[in-house]
């Protein structure tokens, strides 16, 4: 059982919400948001294995190609240009996707593979951490996310998403059988949680809601929650005490007040998602 | 010698777009024929790489030089190897520049524009994946 921890807005606690949640379930913690993933901060995961993210690109042997242009044509993504001296990449375009390999009558082409990122995986008592990074100056986190979303652990697994609607988050949701979304009582976190309301029934995923940096005074979430019937699973107070905590590298539900918050949640999220 | 001119519109009375790869179209000129045809620039409907598909489009034409705003490192590199001549120009009628350019009062680009320059108009499309 995968479930997608998403939000729309950035800085709503996706992380802070899976990592604790994470804490109190017992369920493994996936770090999805590979170009900045945060998590392993707060859980600390220790016995680190690493291995490379690898994608393919083209090679052109220079004595076949006959600069016909057609693998520069044929690539959706500008990746590859003809000039009138040879066959230019630009490798951090490519897709890895091989059209240009098909379209190829010279037999130029082959391909070679290039390092984009890597996966880590740790532990924290039993609870499986893993994570992606991109590596910096690399523009597709996409090839990331799949190699770490594929041959998840047994058992439940909270996947922490990247902020936005972007290909990165859809691509987690790929691989989730159910989304959390975290927001926040304003403007631009409603805003944000309807579209990706909106991408999660796209998927067809059961949903439910979790509002942090929660204010009595504003039910604007609450309201739209209720249109929309969709369950809010709870709520963490807008509270000094869980910034100072987060703010120093160390797990909300350390405090005993937010461990019962957590708990709570966790139960109405067993209702929602029923998993043993 | 064809000269290419990135323009936000299909004629001469046109202005001039000071983007390259996000520009609607390309005016090309002939200096002695005059006026050859517009054409649209691939570049600005692409999700990524624009300058690089625009870049493309001006090799396939078989042109000699280029007269736009500025350009990004991918498409200055790969004109600059392609031996095409960009000259810089402000956003004036596409005729002027074409004028400025025979008299000889346009400069040379030497100088590489930041990348992704021609994007959005300050409404912050996503380049936080989006692709």
């Amino acid at each position: 059982m995968n479930i997608a921890i998403l939000s729309g807005k950035g800085g709503t606690g996706k992380t802070t919400v899976s990592t604790n949640l994470s804490l109190v379930t017992g369920s493994n913690y996936i770090d999805c948001d590979v170009e900045e993933p945060n998590g392993f901060i707060f859980l600390k995961p220790s016995q680190i294995a690493s291995r490379e993210v690898k994608m393919d690109y083209p090679l052109v042997d220079t004595n076949l190609c006959a600069l016909c242009g057609a693998c520069a044509k044929v690539c959706q993504f500008n990746a590859l240009v003809r000039t009138k001296k040879k066959i230019t990449l630009f490798e951090k375009l490519c897709h890895g996707c091989r059209a240009c390999g098909l379209m190829c009558n010279h037999g130029a082409l082959t391909f070679g593979k290039r390092v984009v990122g890597r996966i880590e995986e740790g532990t924290l008592w039993d609870i499986v951490c893993k994570r992606g990074i991109l590596n910096v100056g690399e523009l597709m986190a996409v090839p990331v996310i799949k190699e770490l979303l594929t041959n998840l652990p047994e058992g439940v697994n909270l996947l922490d998403c990247s902020p936005g609607t972007s290909c990165n988050v859809v691509c987690s949701l790929q691989y989730a059988d159910s989304a959390v979304l975290v927001t926040e009582p304003s403007l631009f976190g409603l805003h944000d949680l309807k579209m990706a309301v909106q991408l999660v029934r796209c998927f067809n995923l059961p949903l439910s809601v979790i509002i942090n940096k929660y204010n009595r005074e504003d039910d604007r979430i609450e309201r739209y929650c209720q249109q929309e019937n969709i369950r809010v699973l709870g709520v963490i107070p807008y509270d000094r005490e869980v910034v100072r905590v987060y703010s120093s590298g160390k797990m909300v539900v350390q405090l005993p007040e937010y461990r019962e918050r957590f708990e709570k949640i966790a139960k109405n999220l067993r209702e929602v998602f029923p998993w043993n | 010698m064809k000269v290419a001119i990135s323009s936000t519109g299909r004629d001469l009375n046109s202005m001039l777009d000071t983007r390259f790869g996000r520009c609607n179209y390309f005016i090309i000129y002939d200096v002695e024929k005059g006026f050859v045809k517009a054409m649209e620039n691939r570049g600005q409907i692409s999700g990524g790489g624009a300058g690089i598909a625009a870049a493309q489009q001006i090799m396939d034409e078989d042109i000699d030089m280029v007269i736009t705003g500025s350009m990004g490192p991918n498409a200055f590199n790969l004109l600059r190897n392609s031996d095409i001549k960009v000259y810089q120009c402000k956003n004036i009628q596409v005729e002027k520049a074409i004028q400025m350019l025979k008299d000889g009062g346009l400069e040379e680009l030497t100088q590489v524009g930041p990348a992704h320059a021609g994007i959005g108009m300050g409404s912050g499309k996503g380049f936080r994946g989006g692709r």
